[in-house]
């Protein structure tokens, strides 16, 4: 008989045990951290970043999760150690003295040393235990044992005694991190790969047309799920920050707040009056059409209502964009003297468009922008191709997205023909919310400039190019003048205008007179009423003559008739 | 006869009675008495017992024989079985 098992209601999902790295980014990638008690190998080149990535594991350890830390150094001197990650704002020696923290140099003098007979490494397994002991140790770091090698000739007892160590390291229940010189054919120069292989991650440093980046990428991680790409990293003043390229999906919360352009004009084309808020704008158009003043007036509008603003220029520095703006009545000065709007200049090519990406991301976390205006982002292309482009500005929109914060971003286009988009465009159109585009109109000798919305998400939008024009008081969307062949422009609109003008001149002369002509008719009529009221005045007074005339005669005849009868 | 504490001072540093480190106390008591009869002193540090001594003289291998008199430091790593090169690693010989 068999039995079908309904599915068992699943039990807490087991959590392999992690160590975090306290590397930025990177325990998103490893999903937590280190293996726990477990060693690690890190191999790769000179100069990727070995010792320091160990070095903030061991730091970070201390100083976020309490984590006791030992570093075996076999380079550098405990002193020449704390003056290099100094510069990277560690302070080794004030760890050293809280009883956090100990370096430990182990050096190999081949010189002096002489092999006679059989030995084995207690001595170091020894001076690693005492230094495990005195801090309680989480953490630990041997930082190139491969040195080694170079210092004793015998390479079976060596080798030997490297297996005893890890597992020793393993036994202790220390997480580790062994580093090791990138070999010819394998990943280590003397194969540790084979004695470490719980997890092992392989840094590296290229150079792709002029432009380095370091990279970073988990080979092998028992027991682990893990990002399997090469991920970007960065060395700067605050060390080491790995940038995930696709760990976010989409499911930020949206806003429907609404925020102004900033253009006055340009939100009545928006049925909402603006952009939402958090979603991303793309302003494209060819060489001139005013990309940068439209970013300039959102940013001035953003900074009125008080929001922190980045704007990130590509092609103009900060002080000239400020006075370039300041000559259309945009007065950027003040909400940077206030500390709302920070410009950030660079030329594109200064670093690799994951470096851009981090400087952005570091930013965002230092400064908690609301709004981010990238100008051109059309001009990173010159860094990467379309792919790197694309895939950079998904994350990086993917990010800005996740932080509510509105982005906007300008894009030159090239002067093509047909309306549709090129490169530049075609890369992030999909990915906008918002596409405004900027556009010149060529009439009869002159060139005006067009504005309209090629589509923006969950929002209603006018349909018509309007013109626009740029005075020393800044920008003006005119109204729209219809001409017999559709929409007018520049000197055709004025004309126009002036046709319209005389025209209305014209019919108001006319009714003028019309009025006049009235009047006048009106005066004739009153004066014909008057003569005819003076003839029916005369006539009836002439009745009253006749009439009287003959009451007189006939008062005289009777007169007469009495008389006679008298006598 | 100069009136020095020793004219040779060797520490051997071991890590517990292991039989390593035995053998490499009697080899180099034995060379020792052959050649440096008299004017030396052998002093045992065990790593267990004192593990911080470690550092002070890199110790990593044990175990390990240290010249500390005369100058310059030497080390001779293992258990002393080849008689030739420890006396060469001391500089022994051309002494004699």
């Amino acid at each position: 008989m068999r039995k079908i098992k309904t599915s068992k209601p699943q039990n807490e999902k087991f959590v392999f045990p992690k160590t975090p790295t306290g590397v930025e980014g990177l325990d998103e990638i490893t999903e937590g951290g280190f293996p726990k008690g477990r060693p690690t190998l890190i191999c790769g080149g000179a100069g990727c970043g070995k010792t320091l990535l160990s070095m903030q594991f061991l730091i970070k350890g201390v100083t976020d999760y309490n984590e006791a830390g030992v570093f075996m150094s076999f380079e550098e001197p405990s002193k020449d150690l704390s003056l290099n990650v100094k510069s990277l704002g560690f302070d080794l020696e004030q760890l050293k003295a809280d009883k956090k923290l100990v370096v430990d140099y182990v050096r190999v003098e081949r010189s002096e040393i002489e092999e006679a007979g059989e030995y084995d490494l207690d001595g170091l397994f020894v001076r690693l235990n005492h230094a495990i002991d005195t801090v309680n140790a989480k953490r630990v770091v041997l930082d190139t044992i491969e040195s080694l090698f170079s210092g004793l000739d015998n390479q079976a007892i060596l080798r030997a005694e490297l297996r005893r160590l890890f597992h020793w390291l393993k036994e202790k229940g220390v997480t580790a991190i062994i580093t090791g010189e990138r070999g010819e054919a394998t990943l280590t120069r003397q194969g540790l790969e084979e004695y470490v292989s719980d997890c092992v991650i392989i840094l590296d440093h290229r150079v792709i047309e002029q432009v380095s980046t370091r990279r970073l990428r988990i080979i092998k991680y028992r027991g682990s799920t893990h990002g399997t790409n090469e991920y970007p990293f960065l060395i700067d003043e605050h060390g080491i920050s790995v940038l995930p390229i696709t760990s976010l999906k989409l499911d930020n919360e949206v806003s429907s707040e609404v925020v102004s352009t900033g253009v006055p004009g340009l939100d009545g084309m928006f049925n909402g009056g603006g952009f939402y808020r958090g979603s991303n704008i793309l302003v494209s158009g060819t060489a001139g059409t005013a990309k940068t003043t439209i970013a300039a007036y959102f940013a001035h509008e953003q900074c009125k209502k008080g929001e922190r603003t980045v704007f990130f220029a590509f092609e103009e520095s900060p002080q000239q964009l400020v006075r370039n703006m300041k000559s259309i009545g945009v007065n950027l000065e003040q909400y940077i003297k206030k500390g709302l709007l920070q410009i950030h200049s660079s030329r594109p090519s200064l670093n690799g468009l994951e470096l851009h990406l981090l400087t952005l991301r570091k930013l965002i976390k230092e400064f908690k922008p609301t709004t981010v205006i990238l100008d051109p982002i059309s001009n990173l292309i010159t860094v990467g191709n379309e792919n790197e482009v694309r895939s950079m500005l998904v994350r990086l929109i993917d990010m800005l997205k996740v932080n509510n914060i509105t982005a906007f971003f300008t894009s030159l286009n090239k002067q093509n023909d047909n309306l549709r988009p090129d490169l530049a465009e075609e890369s992030v159109s999909s990915l906008v919310d918002t596409w405004i585009t900027v556009r010149d109109m060529e009439g009869i000798g002159e060139r005006n400039r067009g504005i309209f919305i090629v589509k923006s998400r969950g929002m209603g939008h006018s349909n018509q190019v309007r013109e626009f024009v740029i005075t020393s008081n800044g920008i003006e969307l005119l109204d729209i003048e219809l001409g017999p062949n559709g929409i007018l422009t520049g000197a055709a609109r004025k004309s126009h205008e002036m046709n319209k003008k005389v025209s209305k001149l014209k019919l108001q002369n006319e009714l003028d007179r019309k009025d006049r002509e009235i009047a006048r008719k009106r005066k004739v009529l009153e004066a014909n009423i008057d003569a005819l009221k003076n003839e029916f005045e005369s006539v009836v007074e002439e009745l009253g003559i006749l009439k009287a005339t003959e009451d007189l005669q006939v008062k005289i005849a009777l007169g007469n008739l009495t008389k006679t009868n008298k006598k | 006869m100069k009136k020095q504490p020793a004219e040779w001072q060797l520490l051997l540093y071991i890590a517990g009675q292991t039989p390593k480190s035995v053998k490499a106390l009697s080899n180099i008591k034995k060379y020792a008495e052959i050649h440096l009869e008299g004017k030396y002193s052998i002093e045992i540090i065990d790593l267990l017992v004192n593990p911080q001594l470690a550092e002070g003289d890199q110790i990593l291998a044990v175990p390990t024989l240290v010249r500390r008199f005369p100058e310059p430091i030497r080390k001779i790593i293992g258990d002393l079985s080849n008689e030739e090169r420890v006396l060469v690693g001391l500089n022994i010989k051309p002494l004699k």
